[in-house]
């Protein structure tokens, strides 16, 4: 069996998860039908709501159940801008960061080429660390053109956490709503949407032991969003369509399960990280920690190694049972110099070299020392073969 | 061994990775990522790596139960290959990008990644065969499959990449078979069309996808003496051979069409003339090189095919080296020759060396084609 160090593409479905996910699956009833099958099945999902609501400190209406954290992504973005400058012309303007998921990214940038949004880029240092002074300046110049504001919690590919409460103390002056991507957040630090000062936060199922293909959108009861999907009006008419309430009572389970562990967890993932990142760093001396030295989640070591591609130490690695990424892929497969450390002032040839080894509830010392018993000659044998584009 | 096995997402590639793995090889499949736009999709036989190739070779290595994965090498790609077209085009000249491909990418750039990681072999499903001759020296060979060979644009191997290489279909008679091989083995690329056109020219139109990156300026047409018969948008929209396209108003002396026989960049003119002018009788590169063991004597005329295209025929010519320029005299003229195609030298079926053309001679001197002599094939 390969040493799974990819937790925070998808980390396993807990076991727990998996038993109470497959005997929902199987009894009958649409939540919205008024019969006992109904009720029934109405009666699981809002008993997962009101748990996933303590599970993120929000008000149980607040929680509006998506397919994961790219449609929450999609509805907070889209919805706030339209509800935003449909209300006032004058606000265009959508502040995000170029380290964001494409999840975020891709959704303004549709905007900004269809629907006259207007894309404002919070600067980043070296370590991809929010730039929240330009913000400070940015928004006393402009706030009154601005739409929203999406900036991540924590990046899923560097670990980097942001000042999420700065963040919102710098919009709330002016009023504009705030949503964050905090689907690599959710259940590895404590969240607590009420007095996050949000508007709008996504976090997502499969990153924390529940099924993929369910996510949900918190929203704030004050927030008005105009819906994606139209139709049955379920989810306070932001989501229609039938509800999965088997879905939502797997993704609360796996909620609660890890915010038990979480206390416990944090201590020993913050151990097995630190024996990762100093064991890489004796083995390959110039490589590169990607967040440096600025506050990060212990669970995600990413790293550059310069003169070696993510193709060549992917490949040995997985040749060696070790399985890990390099921090984002497209669809067809190809690792490309990844765009949020090319945001971070990386040339081409320093993101190319980029690992990210993700540790997860199931990993121990034993997968970690797999990983660098394998490291050594992986590191080397890259290194010969060299970069793409020498 | 361990064999990667370049994997286009076409049937010939995942036929001849079948054929590595139940050779008993440990077989890996590498699809290259040449696109620096990935995420288009395939029209009709046009557009290699594209996202459909790539999931067609993730399909076929699935069915082969080999690991697969998906190697960028775009930036090279873009550099040596899709660069080099369009300075070669700037130049007047007429390259061959398959050849630079498999010259600079497939049997360099992958093959070094694939050696440096502890592969052996490169596999691909050229239609080519590797043999070894009586002292077991290597020697590449014209396919079996004589309608389908690919020997042409592995010419520019040399005896150390061939060393490294493996063309699991050079024994096969024909496509058909390989077709009637993929349909059997379950992979469901059996049917999948031909790729005929150059990759990343993804309209297939070479002349429009050059033109729209170099521009238009208008140039002269001139006949071989020098008069201007008319003009044109940019000496870099035309190919030596070619008849269509020349803005022309009077008809030459002898009534026939005319044809490009140079295109002079530095000056933007294009020369045209009689399609015997085509002819020529002698064309040398300096940039050549030999495909397995060089032949024991090269400063002495030695007998030898020579083709010029990929799917053009060998004619007899014979070939000297003459301070470092490989000499190729043709035994008949041959028509269409431009610099910066390929020649490849051929002794029977053997490929034996090839080198890029720098300059041709033609077969018929101006006196004679302006004194409308009878010219060779008029």
């Amino acid at each position: 069996m390969p040493t799974y160090l990819d937790h925070a593409a998808t980390t396993p479905i807990r076991p727990e998860v998996l038993i109470a996910f497959t005997t929902a699956l199987s009894s009958v009833g649409n939540p919205s039908s008024v019969h006992k099958f109904g009720q029934e099945v109405r009666n699981h999902l809002e008993a997962a709501r009101e748990s996933l609501a303590r599970s993120t400190g929000a008000n149980r209406s607040e929680i509006i159940f998506t397919s994961g954290g790219t449609e929450s992504d999609n509805l907070a973005i889209k919805g706030l801008y339209w509800q935003r400058s449909w209300a006032d012309a004058e606000r265009k303007v959508i502040i995000t960061a170029a380290t964001e998921h494409h999840g975020v990214l891709d959704p303004i940038y549709w905007l900004a080429d269809n629907q006259g949004a207007e894309v404002e880029i919070v600067p980043v240092d070296s370590r991809g660390v929010f730039d929240l002074g330009w913000l400070e300046t940015y928004l006393a110049e402009n706030a009154h053109r601005v739409a929203l504001i999406s900036l991540m919690w924590i990046n899923n590919e560097t670990g980097v956490i942001a000042e999420m409460q700065t963040i919102t103390a710098l919009a709330k002056k002016y009023e504009i709503p705030v949503h964050s991507d905090a689907v690599a957040a959710f259940g590895h630090i404590p969240i607590d949407f009420a007095s996050s000062g949000l508007a709008a936060l996504s976090i997502s199922a499969h990153k924390i032991g529940g099924p993929v293909g369910t996510g949900a959108l918190i929203v704030g009861r004050s927030v008005k969003l105009t819906s994606l999907v139209h139709g049955g009006g379920q989810e306070r008419g932001m989501r229609s369509g039938t509800m999965d309430a088997a879905g939502a009572q797997a993704f609360a389970l796996a909620a609660e399960l890890a915010l038990r562990e979480l206390p416990g967890e944090a201590a020993r993932i913050s151990a097995l990280s630190e024996v990762l990142v100093g064991q890489i760093l004796r083995i390959a001396p110039d490589a590169v920690l990607s967040r440096g030295d600025a506050n990060g989640l212990a669970a995600t070591v990413h790293f550059t190694f310069p003169g070696c591609s993510a193709d060549s130490m992917i490949f040995l690695l997985d040749a060696a049972g070790v399985s890990v990424s390099a921090g984002s892929a497209c669809t067809a497969g190809v690792n490309r110099p990844s765009h949020v450390l090319l945001a971070m002032g990386r040339t081409e040839d320093e993101a190319t070299g980029a690992l990210r080894i993700t540790l997860g509830y199931t990993s121990t010392r034993a997968d970690v020392d797999r990983f660098l018993e394998a490291f050594p000659s992986v590191h080397s044998a890259a290194k010969k073969a060299g970069l793409p584009s020498k | 061994m361990k064999v990667l096995a370049a994997m286009s997402g076409g049937v010939d590639s995942a036929v001849a990775a079948a054929r590595a793995v139940e050779a008993g090889h440990e077989v890996v499949g590498v699809h290259l990522a040449l696109s620096r736009m990935p995420g288009t999709l395939r029209t009709g036989s046009r557009g290699c790596c594209t996202i459909e190739d790539s999931m067609d070779a993730q399909r076929a290595a699935s069915v082969l139960g080999i690991p697969y994965y998906v190697w960028d090498f775009s930036e090279r790609f873009k550099e040596e290959v899709v660069d080099e077209f369009i300075a070669e085009y700037e130049a007047g000249r007429t390259p061959n990008p398959c050849m630079r491909c498999n010259e600079r990418i497939k049997f360099a750039a992958l093959l070094e990644k694939a050696l440096a990681l502890g592969f052996d072999a490169v596999c691909t499903g050229h239609y080519a065969s590797l043999l070894t001759d009586e002292d077991g020296n290597l020697e590449l060979h014209r396919s079996n499959a004589l309608a389908k060979d690919q020997s042409y644009v592995l010419g520019v191997l040399n005896e150390e990449q061939l060393k490294h290489s493996m063309f699991p279909l050079g024994a096969s008679a024909s496509k058909d078979l390989i077709r009637a091989e993929a349909e059997a083995r379950g992979l469901s690329v059996a049917n999948k069309p031909d790729s005929y056109d150059i990759c990343f020219i993804p309209e297939g139109d070479t002349q429009d996808w050059i033109a729209d990156k170099l521009g238009n300026q208008t140039g002269e047409i001139i006949d071989r003496a020098g008069n201007v018969l008319g003009s044109h948008e940019g000496s870099h929209g035309f190919t030596v051979g070619q008849r269509k396209g020349l803005a022309i108003g009077r008809p030459a002396a002898d009534g026939r069409p005319r044809y490009v026989l140079e295109i002079r960049p530095k000056t933007n003119t294009v020369v045209v003339g009689p399609q015997a002018a085509l002819a020529i009788s002698e064309m040398a590169g300096t940039r050549y090189t030999w495909c397995g063991q060089p032949p024991k004597f090269t400063d002495e005329w030695t007998d030898i095919l020579v083709q010029v295209r990929a799917h053009g025929d060998a004619i007899p010519a014979d070939f000297t080296i003459v301070d470092g320029e490989m000499v190729i005299r043709v035994k008949e003229p041959l028509l269409g020759v431009a610099p910066g195609q390929t020649a490849v030298l051929y002794l029977g079926t053997r490929v034996l060396g090839q080198t890029t053309i720098n300059r041709t001679v033609s077969a018929v001197s101006v006196e004679d084609e302006l004194a409308g002599e009878s010219l060779i094939g008029a």
